[in-house]
């Protein structure tokens, strides 16, 4: 007898997943508990890696976790829930039907007779404003137009929940911005039969726009950080103070996980302890932020304002950050980034003075010293870049490893204590300076 | 607004009257009912089985046979495909067994096949109709490999968010092929269809006569006409042969594939639409007729909805399975343990017949499988030599290659098989004749491969990196060392890798032929398989094709995987 009646639509009990086995075993989620209720718009807001879109998958029942319970509406999951759909980032549109075949199609399949679907396919399509565009193929349309395609084929089938997979990223900024306009029209009006919506999102904004409450991720492992109800009136206004705060909030709460040094830096490969993973953050990027940073008076910046002036998204700054405060060039106080003196210095150094400060920064590093030990210890100073990839393969999945060592090998190299042979394939140990202790 | 699901729609033109179009649509569905009765009715009395008349009348008759014996090949090497496709695709214990197996198999001759299959069916069927059953199953094995390959490959590369799409609308096994496993294999189900005909066509004089031990079956058709035409030393016989062969691959071409090569445009994958896609006359003007629109929106439609409603009923969309695979059942147990013993018990009958051998036998084997090895590498080198600076200039001159492609195309399309009577009469007085028109014959029916490919990869060398070749003033010799072969690489190895499997095949058809009454053979393991398939030599066609089988996948291994693997890395255009 709750007077909001908010009945929870799913609900996951300690849900884990972990890939591969013995030492290369990875925990991609870990002890996840949440509830998703009726009426409710729920973002999962996290950067890249976090497992955000795993849980959709296991949420939906196309995944089923290592561990731990997933039910809707009390019971227990066992395959893909026949409630559910999703709308994908790719839109995931069959390129040979048609836009009218794509909707009828996911009628079609549930048994639903020929005339029926028609009306429905046909309505759906104009609630969505594709009207005329029933006989064009989804490489005819735009990608705003095809994922109006993705949503209406969503619709058809009347979900009780609408999972969204990060469904504007792939738009250019209108048409991302024209549709989540109609998303929340249909949503807040009640025009579709929907009971609850769960958006993967890596763009803060975009989740404080639409969401009722979000549920804030973090990677290695993935894990909830956090949730925040956003109680701002609907049609939300972005410039406005109370929704900037919010965004801040978020950026406070993501960027601000600084934890003691020691964790921080994290353990070398092989030995105890969690490996840090590097952020994938070029040079051009950090020494993009920091210069921009030295000109602002104060030294610092909310981190919400930093996105449009570097060109990044939320996702990336956010790595881009934890780059830099990893290697001791800004701090991460309540959603501001400041700047420290040693990243003024190397702001306002010429380029060598840049590589000599960046190298001691690296050298800090246990991957970086790991892997420069190694290095002295090998003959003629060099390493094959499998064995090295392999060497870390046991840290991280593979293709994770592979990017960590791209990110050393452009590290090293701008920091000239690294060289690397393409065509052979091979790490060198540059020249050290002599006086090392 | 009327609209109509068009799942096989052939452009508008409703509105047109009765057409030209539906007069030839009418004459052709009148002509296969014909033949289709005349067949029935087995054919005309000069088609006196096993007797291979040389009349030139005959020739439309025999054609029509060949082509069936095609078409029944071609339809079981489909439903083998998609079987066996589909079982390595999506069960990995299966995978691992099926693809290596694919590999084998593909490198096995087809007249290795044919005691087995011969025997085999000669135990069930009445002698004519297992003969008739053995040449389609001959020519399927020329057939069938590269279709599964494509298939299979295809299912694998399904791109993640389609099936995830396809999971969560719940499409069941049925919707799943229908529209997305078939639709996205399409391209590469017609063009390796293509290619499937072209080596059916090649081996058909192999596959309707053939000797097995004392008996000699002779199937009337194409392949039996060209080879009793060279057989008889018949020029004239074998020129109207050759010309039947010709128009009928070009018939074939034009009213089948070039028509459904344009109909599988729609099922290209890019979201973008191309600059220059495949046309066809015939499939627009099959577009314009009206019969087929009405037969499509009157029958077809409502046929296709009316079973995809049945389908939607009765099977529900399977449950997901777990995500780590889970334990062998008793049943797989069982089935293994069944496979394992069979596979025992024959490995040890093989033996068996393997340890009968004398050493000197093997020798000749050895020598054989170096022979052959020989002459594949000069054909090779040949193909090479000449491909490769005509492939550039045809892959970097858009005039050029407007003009020879079509020219190339309806040149490779004849069987080398075919004209190969006529240069052995011309080459076989020469010493050493058989060992040159064997080399002649496998680079007759592999050298397209490798021009194919090579036009492929010139017209794929970007526009700026040939500017700046030339700006930066590369001699002749230095564009092509700098810039030519390394872009041609990737494209090379694949085009060889192709090109030396069938060089290898086609030794079992270049080493050894009747000619003018009396059998010319060389040394060589394809000699050495016809011969003993025609003499019943069981222990030493088994011991031969294993030689060559051996040395084939070994050469694979070895090193053509090595030099893909490095194409793949090392000179890949991104």
């Amino acid at each position: 007898m709750n007077l909001n009646s908010q009945t929870s639509l799913v609900e996951l009990k300690h849900v884990q997943q972990v890939y591969g086995s013995g030492a290369r075993r990875f925990t991609a989620i870990q002890d996840i508990n949440l509830t998703i209720r009726e009426g409710e718009f729920v973002a999962l807001l996290g950067p890249s890696g976090c497992g955000k879109s795993t849980l959709l998958r296991i949420i939906t029942g196309l995944q089923s976790p290592t561990e731990g319970a997933v039910l809707y509406r009390g019971q227990p999951l066992k395959d893909v829930n026949p409630h559910a759909t999703i709308v994908f980032q790719t839109f995931a549109l069959f390129p040979w039907l048609t836009v009218y075949e794509n909707v009828d199609l996911a009628l079609k399949v549930r048994g639903i007779p020929a005339e029926a679907r028609h009306n429905r396919t046909l309505e759906l399509l104009d609630k969505v404003g594709l009207d005329g565009f029933e006989t064009a193929y989804p490489r005819e349309l735009s990608g705003g137009m095809r994922q109006k395609v993705g949503f209406a084929r969503a619709i058809a089938v009347e979900p009780e929940l609408l999972c969204l997979d990060e469904p504007f990223s792939a738009l250019d900024l209108l048409s991302a911005e024209s549709l989540r306009g109609e998303l929340m029209e249909l949503w807040l009006s009640g025009s579709i039969p929907t009971r609850a919506i769960l958006m993967v999102t890596h763009n803060i904004e975009e989740a404080v726009f639409m969401a009722d409450r979000v549920i804030l991720m973090d990677k290695e492992p993935g894990r909830v950080v956090g949730t925040l109800e956003i109680n701002l009136p609907h049609p939300r206004q972005r410039k406005s103070p109370a929704f900037q705060a919010v965004v801040d909030q978020v950026y406070a709460a993501l960027a601000g996980q600084t934890q003691p040094e020691a964790v921080e830096l994290g353990s070398a490969p092989g030995e105890p302890g969690t490996t840090r993973r590097l952020p994938q953050v070029r040079i051009n990027e950090l020494t993009g932020l920091l210069e921009h940073l030295v000109e602002i008076p104060g030294k610092r910046e909310d981190i919400y304002r930093l996105a449009e002036p570097l060109g990044a998204d939320s996702d990336h700054l956010l790595d881009l950050i934890e780059a830099e405060e990893l290697l001791g060039f800004v701090r991460v106080q309540q959603g501001d980034v400041i700047l420290t003196d040693l990243g003024e210095t190397f702001a306002e150094a010429r380029i060598l003075a840049r590589k000599e400060i960046f190298a001691t920064r690296i050298r800090r590093l246990p991957i970086f010293r790991w892997l420069l030990s190694m290095l002295r210890k090998a003959d003629e100073q060099r390493l094959e870049w499998d064995v090295v990839q392999a060497a870390l393969e046991l840290e991280f999945p593979p293709d994770e490893a592979e990017r960590q060592l791209d990110t050393i090998v452009d590290w090293g190299r701008y920091a000239e204590v690294l060289a690397y042979d393409d065509n052979e394939g091979m790490i060198y140990l540059e020249m050290e300076p002599t006086v090392e202790k | 607004m009327t609209l109509s699901t068009r799942s096989f729609s052939m452009g508008a033109g409703s509105e047109r009257r009765f057409g030209i179009a539906d007069v030839l649509v009418l004459f052709g569905l009148a002509a296969l009912l014909y033949a289709g009765v005349r067949l029935a009715i087995n054919a005309p009395p000069s088609v006196q089985e096993p007797v291979i008349s040389l009349q030139p009348h005959v020739l439309p008759w025999y054609a029509l046979r060949s082509v069936s014996r095609m078409l029944a090949a071609y339809l079981l090497s489909m439903v083998f495909t998609l079987v066996y496709g589909r079982a390595a695709a999506y069960n990995r214990r299966a995978e691992q067994v099926l693809i290596p197996l694919l590999d084998v198999l593909q490198s096995v001759p087809i007249l290795s096949f044919l005691p087995v299959v011969l025997l085999g069916l000669r135990a069930i069927f009445p002698e004519r109709l297992a003969a008739e059953l053995s040449s389609i199953v001959l020519i399927f094995t020329s057939q069938v490999w590269n279709l599964t390959f494509a298939w299979y490959q295809s299912l694998r590369t399904i791109p993640k968010e389609l099936r995830e799409a396809s999971a969560i609308f719940r499409l069941n096994t049925w919707f799943q092929f229908k529209t997305l496993e078939l639709p996205f294999a399409a391209i590469a189900l017609v063009w390796n269809s293509m290619m499937s005909w072209a080596g059916g066509w090649f081996f058909l004089m192999a596959a309707e006569i053939f000797t097995v031990g004392e008996q000699d079956y002779r199937l009337p058709g194409l392949g039996a006409y060209l080879h009793e035409a060279a057989n008889q030393g018949n020029i004239t016989a074998i020129l109207w042969g050759v010309l039947a062969l010709i128009l009928t691959i070009l018939v074939l071409d034009q009213l089948v594939w070039r028509p459904l090569m344009a109909w599988t445009e729609r099922f290209k994958l890019e979201m973008v639409e191309s600059d220059n896609p495949p046309t066809s006359w015939f499939y627009d003007l099959l577009g314009r007729s009206h019969i087929l629109n009405w037969l499509n929106q009157r029958i077809f439609t409502p046929l296709d909805e009316a079973l995809d409603a049945r389908m939607a009923r009765w099977f529900p969309p399977k449950p997901i399975k777990p995500v780590n695979g889970g334990k062998l059942t008793p049943v797989e147990i069982l089935l293994g343990l069944g496979l394992l013993g069979i596979i025992l018990y024959g490995a040890t009958q093989a033996f068996h017949l393997l340890f009968s051998i004398s050493w000197s036998s093997w020798g000749v084997i050895a020598l054989g499988v170096g022979a052959t090895f020989l002459r594949v590498m000069i054909s090779l080198i040949i193909a090479l030599a000449w491909t490769i600076p005509v492939g550039v200039a045809i892959g970097t001159n858009p005039r050029l290659a407007s003009f020879f492609q079509p020219l190339v195309q309806v040149i490779a399309s004849v069987p080398a098989t075919a004209i190969f009577p006529i240069f052995v009469l011309l080459l076989i007085q020469l010493p050493g004749g058989l060992n040159l028109s064997a080399v002649l014959l496998m680079l007759m029916g592999t050298q397209w491969y490798l021009l194919f490919n090579v036009i492929a990869g010139a017209s794929a060398i970007p526009q700026d990196l040939r500017y700046t070749a030339r700006l930066i003033h590369l001699n002749k010799w230095e564009q092509w060392r700098t810039l030519i072969l390394p872009a041609l690489f990737p494209y090379l190895v694949t085009g060889m890798i192709t090109a030396s499997g069938g060089a290898w095949n086609a030794s079992i058809v270049s080493e050894y032929i009747t000619f003018g009454g009396r059998v010319v053979k060389t040394l060589g393991i394809g000699a050495l398989i016809t011969h003993s398939t025609a003499q019943g030599d069981y222990s030493m066609l088994l011991a031969s094709t294993l030689a060559m089988v051996v040395t084939v996948v070994l050469i694979n291994r070895l090193f053509w995987r090595r030099m893909y693997l490095l194409a793949e890395e090392r000179y890949r255009m991104e």
